[in-house]
């Protein structure tokens, strides 16, 4: 009997290292010797030999498939390129099968050359789904390989340790190289290592090294980790997505996931905690009796702890005037003298407050004066307490009292005194100097105006500053007599 | 106030970044130069994912929170309580180039609040991007938010140092605009954008003449606007979109849900606008380019909001049941592209495939296609469905759990995919008619 009679029938073993170029001198000869893909078994030399299966497998090296033999031609068989690739791409993959697989292909192209267009065949589409993983674990690899740098003998160097799924060291390589050309570097994975030298200009290869290789960290980690825990928003949580793009597998290599506990834990705290300080918190809300008559309110004032002003300043300043005003001044909030008075309008601003409305021929006994903020806000230095602006956030607070206010009031227009009382009555975009003087529609007023605050007078520049200012106040004002006397 | 740390300063002026959806690093490619490190294939690489399922490709930050404008829905505007940080350019740089080469990133991402004027904070962020390129020949991406108003000598400077310019619309209307941004004007942000699709025309032009002449920001343009902070329609934004590709020639347009940040102003929703929302309006974006939909078929005047429950294709399918069922076998491209449930990659292996095998429904199974959604809307060897129905746009195919949710594919990497998938194809068909040598 024949060596070729008994391949015939029985199964023949042979062992594929590794190797696309392997199984492809392997292949070779199988088909020139006609071997059905039935008759040979290419297995994987990475797998532990199997043993004897059922079949009664011959188990033989490479040689029992050298000729030379009258069936085979010396030719070399023409495939279709699409197949070469693809099938130099699924050799990377660990599939135990993938030998069997790239031969039972290669016999079926010899009588169907369109074969390999076919996606949806069997084979075809098992070879693209290895082609698939393979070009994703390189993707990976190219995105997640994460370089340490020490101080070697040849100066800087970079080390990364890294386990792709599949067998794709060398085809993944060649990226680094382009990318780091500069650098000196070096991969260790468990299937060998890879060196790039940028003196030599020149890829290597070598034997697999475990991860005590390489270094353990880098310095650069603990910035890396802070940008990572800054970058994403809390308020819009995915980590089924985030797992689902950066598997849980590839997690050991990448320093900034042991961030992701934290992370995840604190974001929706981080989330409400936005989410009160946007809904109005701090707010005097809670402060604020239902009742709203001037008596009702100016008692339940002083209990006011919605924002933190409350805890330096002296007293709480109510505003003050008649409850039959129809005009209703709102100043942006109390200055030192009035802290220690407990009244508005009391100081320097005041006084220039006073004149003005004279000039314009409004009675300041007929007119309800108070702030948008009801607290002084200040820094101590040394024995002086210096006046500080009010935050957007403190005027949005203590709206809910100036909103009382007007509702108990019902004036027939309100005059807002510089941009902190008209950012609280008018929006936080209302831009004051283009806009002062003008009669706007509110829901808690007839109407609203806004004008300059009589302390932005006292602080103009120069005296000409200050006399176009005070100018501005007093005209404005007068525009304000004039739309309460027509109404 | 003693001087912060970088790392402190990354912290502030990285969360400061994060509201800006978008971080593709896809579109340029550029060879390693042998003198610094970096290049680009055109894909790009997502190196790692946050917590809110976004790839982190760039170093993505801002240059300065300071800003001296009053945008309503802007975390760094002017009457924000935040604390507020600057990077000097070299320290950009430095922090660029440190986490390239440990091979975190795939380059910058750089933007800034507006400080003294358009052209001073212009000035800087081009200053980075000069240093990075022409001090240490940085090869990796680079994309700079162009700072609305800037002179055009700026933008033709960035744009040589730039891979990507983007402009951000903001909001989709001008309306919405004046109320949330008074200082910002379209006409304005319009114009940022007019100046670099003009100079990127004039200098493709002469690199038509002249191939080495210098590149104009090679990813070419893109914009983005937030959504859910007005009451503006689906309808709205798609068109403003469409008419923003068309007029600028722009890369992508990114779409940001708004979501609720420290010491807003009180106009603004207290909630975060649903992600899937987002997600439609990136579906329906990607009709428009990808699948030869018009603005007007995906979101008619008579249905301005996309439905949330079902796809824009979909819903449009169901809106048009004279158009089904498509033959798979006979069908042109434009038509197949039409079918829900087959998308732009398997609309191309089904034209290659049914030269040479007509393809069954359980082949369309082997191509990953949902039985569910195309059942009703292909001619198969072994299928004919029932007489098309008539649909409402009540009804909905299924409910989509967050689980569900979680599993599609997020926007943005999306892009760098499709045109990878792409160049696969072009690639395979190429190869499939040459032959090699076992």
């Amino acid at each position: 009997m024949s060596l070729l009679h008994a391949l015939a029938e029985r199964v023949t073993r042979v062992t594929v290292p590794p190797s696309f170029d392997a199984w492809r001198e392997l292949a070779r000869k199988a088909l020139l010797r006609g071997l059905e893909p039935d008759s040979i078994d290419l297995a994987d030399a990475t797998v532990a030999a199997q043993a004897d299966d059922l079949f009664g497998a011959v188990q033989t090296d490479a040689s029992a498939l050298d000729g030379p033999y009258a069936e085979m031609s010396q030719e070399r068989p023409h495939v279709p390129r699409a197949f070469l690739d693809r099938a130099k791409l699924a050799s990377y993959h660990r599939d135990p099968q993938r030998w069997n697989l790239l031969y039972r292909l290669l016999w079926r192209l010899q009588s169907n050359r369109d074969l390999m267009r076919i996606e949806v065949d069997h084979d075809v589409s098992a070879m693209l789904r290895l082609v698939q993983q393979v070009k994703r674990d390189e993707h990976k690899m190219h995105a997640f390989v994460r370089f340490r740098r020490i101080e070697g003998e040849r100066g800087e160097e970079f080390i990364a340790w890294y386990e792709p799924a599949h067998r794709i060291l060398e085809l993944a390589a060649p990226f680094f190289a382009e990318r780091f050309a500069v650098m000196r570097w070096s991969i260790l994975t468990p299937d060998g290592s890879a060196y790039w030298d940028p003196e030599l200009h020149q890829l290597q290869f070598g034997p697999p090294l475990d991860r005590t290789h390489a270094p353990a960290g880098d310095e650069l980690e603990t910035l890396w980790k802070s940008y990572y825990g800054s970058i994403f928003n809390p308020a819009r949580l995915n980590p089924e997505g985030m797992r689902s793009h950066m598997p849980v597998k590839y997690w050991n290599n990448l320093p900034e996931v042991e961030l992701l506990p934290s992370l995840l834990q604190a974001a929706e705290g981080r989330v409400e905690s936005m989410i009160s300080k946007q809904g109005g918190k701090p707010s005097a809300a809670p402060f604020v009796p239902h009742e709203h008559t001037l008596p009702v309110i100016q008692a339940a004032l002083p209990t006011c702890r919605g924002c933190d002003l409350y805890e330096h300043a002296i007293q709480v300043v109510p505003g003050r005037g008649p409850v039959t005003a129809d005009l209703v001044l709102v100043g942006e909030q109390p200055g030192d003298q009035e802290d220690k008075r407990g009244e508005p309008f009391v100081g320097p601003a005041g006084g220039v407050l006073r004149k003005a409305l004279a000039e314009a021929g409004v009675d300041p006994d007929a007119v309800y004066m108070t702030n948008a903020v009801k607290h002084f806000k200040f820094v101590q230095r040394g024995k002086l307490r210096l006046h500080q602006n009010p935050r957007m956030s403190e005027i949005t607070a203590c709206k809910p009292w100036l909103m009382a206010e007007l509702d108990a009031l019902k004036p027939k227009l309100v005059v807002a005194l510089g941009a902190s009382a008209a950012k609280s009555l008018l929006g936080g975009t209302f831009a004051l100097m283009r806009d002062r003087g003008k009669l706007m529609q509110a829901n808690f007023a007839e109407q609203v105006m806004a004008t300059i605050h009589p302390s932005a007078v006292l602080r103009g520049r120069d005296d000409a500053a200050r006399e176009q200012l005070y100018r501005h106040l007093r005209d404005d004002l007068m525009l304000a007599r004039q739309y309460l006397g027509a109404a | 106030m003693p001087s912060l740390t970088v790392r402190q300063k990354l912290e502030i002026l990285a969360d400061a970044a994060k509201y800006d959806a978008s971080c593709a690093s896809s579109g340029a490619t550029r060879a390693s130069n042998g003198k610094g490190v970096g290049h680009s294939d055109g894909t790009g690489i997502c190196h790692s994912y946050t917590p809110d399922g976004r790839c982190v490709s760039l170093l993505k930050i801002l240059l300065t929170n300071f800003c001296t404008y009053d945008c309503v829905f802007c975390v760094n505007r002017v009457s924000s309580d935040i604390r507020r940080a600057r990077f000097s350019v070299e320290e950009v740089v430095t922090l660029t180039l440190d986490f390239y080469k440990r091979n975190y990133i795939e380059g910058l991402f750089l933007s800034s609040g507006i400080i003294q004027s358009p052209d001073y904070t212009m000035e800087q962020l081009v200053q980075v991007a000069k240093t990075l390129r022409l001090v240490h020949h940085f090869g990796g991406y680079i994309h700079i938010k162009a700072i609305p108003g800037c002179a055009q000598r700026l933008i033709d400077d960035a744009g040589l140092y730039a891979d990507r310019l983007s402009a951000n619309i903001e909001l989709p209307t001008q309306d919405d605009l004046v109320q949330l941004a008074p200082e910002k004007k379209a006409t304005v942000i319009e114009g940022t954008m007019g100046q670099i699709a003009d100079r990127k025309a004039e200098v493709d032009e002469d690199r038509r003449k002249l191939p080495s002449a210098p590149k104009f920001a090679p990813a070419g343009q893109s914009t983005q606007m937030v959504i859910g902070a007005t009451p503006a329609t689906d309808r709205d934004i798609i068109q403003r979109a469409s008419t923003l590709y068309g007029g600028y020639k722009l890369r992508r347009v990114y779409y940001t849900g708004f979501s609720p940040y420290p010491e807003a102003d009180t106009r603004l929703p207290l909630q975060a606008t649903p992600r899937m929302r987002e997600h439609r309006l990136y579906q329906a974006d990607w009709l428009m380019r990808f699948y030869g939909f018009a603005a007007d078929e995906i979101a008619p005047e008579s249905d301005p909001e996309l439905n949330l429950a079902i796809d824009p294709k979909l819903a449009w399918a169901r809106r048009h049941p004279e158009f089904f069922p498509v033959d798979v076998n006979a069908g042109t491209r434009e038509a197949l592209l039409r079918v829900p449930g087959l998308g732009y990659h398997n609309v191309d292996r089904i034209l290659r495939i049914r030269r040479y095998h007509k393809l069954s429904m359980e082949d369309l199974r082997k191509l990953h296609v949902r039985m569910k959604d195309v059942l009703e809307f292909v001619v198969t060897t072994d299928h004919l469905p029932v007489a098309t129905l008539p649909f409402t746009t009540e009804q909905t195919d299924r409910e989509t759990s967050d689980a569900e949710f979680a599993a599609l594919p997020p926007a943005q990497p999306l892009a760098g995919l499709v045109a990878a998938q792409q160049m696969d194809l072009f690639a395979a068909a190429a190869q499939s008619a040459a032959t090699g040598v076992l």
